[in-house]
């Protein structure tokens, strides 16, 4: 089976840890995971802010660069939906403006063979117990496009719980959206700001001192509230916590 | 505060206060919470919800679909019937209707139930400027009348009130509109409901037209049905001499036999109720018993423009339960009065820049009011899609394009406001499918990282306000990979 990474634009600039992580992790459970070099961006962020026609070129790029794998597995529940969710529903709209069937049958294959990380785990290698060893207290937010529009439902719990050493604490609130919201995060910064806070709060009522998340654009807007509000915990991707091992532990 | 929504500020800005007013946070998350918690259970006793949901979705597009057929058969339905079928094409013309009516009667004061519709339209204000009183007789309504306030949510329009501050309205307020409040009234709920009922009672007793809205019109009987939890709507449905109904041409169902799945859907989705406690259903007129006359006028406003679009078009399933009001997060932290809508929340967002355009502040703002995060749609017992539909309004807004208004279709111009953020729109897209220019744009920011500012001027500082920048890493996942063929070799350039 052909695997190829989908790192996405967030991570592979600002987060390349997650990325190695799932390379570790899936070179751990036999995946000869590739990286084509030619990725860039699914084009959500140009989508959902309201420029269809700017997402479309991303898009047909996207299907360009990956459409000869088998599967592509992506460390973010949010991108993983814009191409199996959005790209479906661009290409439906395009043909609904007269543009006929081009941009739905360039998108059609990579639709059905992109999977977010924890899926492509539980649902194609079949594993929950990925071997992995992590000493640390954890609360796991369930970001909302993993939880649903992908509908990941209890895997990331059940790798999470299959860790060694994890012990995993219950987030209040759990399925509350964190506030980050792509560009909502600016446009409404006050709203975004107090759903951000309330979050953090949260998360650190439940003593631990990692919170987990699939997503690390949801992250990083997290992340930034915990600094400044001091909270004394820090925001770790599961990509990271699932490659943790006794020999090479993660931080 | 004024009881009208003109000249509204952008979401956001309408937002800043309600985010920063403690009381108002409090009453809101206690509220919400409650009754999210509980509609969860309600709707968890049924087994076949989704098949429910499904129906009802099914049932409010065939109609829609068809929903010029359907109206002509409901006049013809509700005229023989002893009704009177008025058409208004917008607000204005609807209460010019009302207005109308109410004179003829020669009454100078009216019983209103609870209505969204006629709260859109601004009644109560066009029969004040014609010499007619209104009272609201909805609990909360009454509750939002006396304190010259805004209702802030579809449900229990006195959402953002608590008990004292209840109390304060009806003992302030109540005598310059009828029987006051007893001077030693308390805050506990058996008191205040009380002090409504006997405020209300001489109201119901006296008045000789009531006006009403309808939760659904049937259309092969004419039939229009009203659900509530108070009973003071039947009051007004029933003892007054002239009945009134003012109702969007959307809320049309074909036959009783499709009540049977909103009727199971509304209650546990709004009040959590397996039924609600009062369903009142009329029919035209009978001798001896209920009004005498009955007018029927449906409410365009919008509607058919709406109707027009074929991804906007499901706003139009909405039963405005408030289910997507209080699951949202976005609500709960910035309150219904700023939605600058009668209809305030997810769907508030979706109808209002549909129903009245997107040329105000307000109303180009509102689709960008939701983080996308879907909990609105899960909940929706009509599976209107909310975030699909403030996606497609957002590109309205930035974009432009083809709209239908007032029948006719037009070409609008992209919003004001939006031109920098079409550049960066544009210019990230160039660069994306261009990779050794993100790559390029990678390296630059990582040789610089030392110097990049922890606290961002202009728009940046919407994010460093609250919240800290991510560090720029020093080497990217893609230059990582290449460098060391995908970690197979390690940093010293030797395999692994």
């Amino acid at each position: 089976m052909r695997v190829a990474l989908f790192i996405t634009c967030v991570n592979d600039t600002l987060y390349p840890e997650t990325g190695r992580a799932v390379v570790r992790l899936l070179t751990r459970l036999g995946v000869d995971v590739d990286h084509p070099l030619g990725q860039t961006c699914c084009g959500q962020a140009h989508y959902n802010t309201g420029y269809r026609h700017e997402a479309e070129p991303l898009a047909r790029h996207f299907a360009d660069v990956f459409g000869a794998y088998d599967a592509i597995v992506t460390p973010s529940g949010s991108c993983a939906a814009m191409v199996r969710e959005l790209y479906p529903r661009m290409g439906e709209r395009a043909r609904a403006e007269g543009r006929g069937d081009t941009l739905a049958r360039t998108l059609a294959p990579v639709v059905p063979k992109t999977y977010e990380l924890t899926e492509f785990l539980v649902d194609v290698l079949g594993v929950t117990d990925v071997g992995a060893h992590y000493p640390h207290t954890v609360t796991y937010h369930p970001t909302c496009h993993g939880l649903r529009a992908l509908g990941l439902g209890d895997r990331p719990r059940r790798l999470l719980e299959a860790v060694g050493g994890l012990e995993l604490a219950e987030l209040p609130g759990a399925e509350e959206c964190c506030g980050f919201g792509g560009t909502f995060a600016v446009k409404n910064a006050d709203v975004s700001a107090a759903m951000g806070t309330d979050k953090v709060m949260n998360a650190a009522s439940t003593g631990a001192s990692v919170l987990c998340a699939a997503d690390n654009s949801c992250l990083m807007h997290l992340s930034g509230t915990m600094s400044r509000l001091s909270v004394g915990m820090r925001p770790v991707h599961i990509a990271e916590i699932l490659a943790s091992t006794r020999e090479e532990p993660s931080a | 505060m004024s009881g009208t929504f003109v000249g509204m500020p952008a979401f956001p800005e309408a937002a800043r206060g309600a985010v920063h007013n403690a009381t108002l946070r409090a009453n809101l998350r206690h509220a919400t919470t409650t009754i999210r918690r509980k509609r969860a259970v309600a709707v968890a006793e049924l087994s076949d919800w989704a098949e429910l949901r499904e129906a009802g979705k099914q049932i409010k597009d065939h109609t829609l679909r068809h929903l010029d057929r359907y109206l002509e058969q409901l006049e013809d339905a509700v005229t023989a019937a002893g009704g009177t079928v008025h058409w208004a094409a917008d607000a204005d013309e609807a209460n010019r209707i009302v207005t109308g009516l109410v004179k003829a009667t020669g009454e100078t004061e009216v019983v209103k139930v609870k209505s969204m519709a006629t709260q859109e339209i601004g009644l109560n204000e066009a029969l004040e400027a014609a010499g007619i009183r209104a009272y609201e007789t909805d609990l909360a309504e009454l509750i939002v009348q006396l304190g010259d306030d805004r209702p802030s949510h579809i449900l229990v329009p006195a959402i953002h009130r608590n008990r004292g501050e209840i109390r304060d309205i009806f003992r302030a307020e109540m005598t310059r509109w009828g029987r006051p409040a007893p001077d030693d009234l308390t805050d506990t709920p058996a008191e205040l409901a009380e002090a409504a009922r006997l405020h209300l009672r001489e109201k119901f007793l006296r008045t000789k037209v009531g006006i009403s809205g309808a939760n659904f019109m049937v259309a092969e009987t004419g039939t229009l049905v009203v659900v509530e939890s108070e009973g003071n709507g039947r009051m007004c449905l029933t003892l007054p001499e002239t009945l009134i109904s003012v109702v969007g041409i959307e809320k049309t169902v074909p036959t009783w036999r499709d009540l049977e799945v909103f009727l199971q859907t509304l209650p546990r989705s709004s009040t959590a109720e397996r039924m609600n406690p009062y369903t009142s259903m009329w029919t035209g007129t009978t001798d001896g018993d209920g009004p005498r006359a009955f007018h029927l006028v449906l409410l365009d406003n919008g509607r058919t423009d709406t109707l027009a679009d074929a991804v906007g078009r499901q706003a139009l399933r909405c039963i405005r339960c408030s289910a997507c009001l209080n699951v949202c997060p976005v609500y709960e932290r910035a309150g219904g009065h700023a939605y600058g809508s009668v209809y305030p929340g997810p769907i508030g967002a979706i109808l209002s820049p549909q129903l009245r355009g997107t040329d105000s502040d307000i109303d180009a703002s509102l689709p960008y009011a939701s983080t996308l995060c879907g909990a609105c749609y899960e909940v929706c017992p009509v599976a209107i899609d909310i975030p699909e539909v403030l996606v497609h309004l957002r590109e309205r807004v930035a974009q432009g394009g083809q709209v239908t208004r007032a029948g006719t279709k037009v070409v609008l111009k992209p919003a004001r406001g939006h031109a920098a953020e079409r550049a960066a729109m544009r210019a990230t897209r160039w660069a994306l499918t261009h990779p050794g220019a993100v790559r390029a744009g990678q390296r630059l920011a990582a040789r610089t990282r030392r110097f990049h500012p922890s606290r961002l001027p202009g728009p940046g500082k919407a994010w460093t306000a609250t919240r800290d920048l991510p560090a720029v890493p020093p080497e990217s996942f893609g230059d990582w990979w290449k460098r060391t063929n995908g970690g197979t070799r390690d940093e010293r350039g030797g395999s692994r």
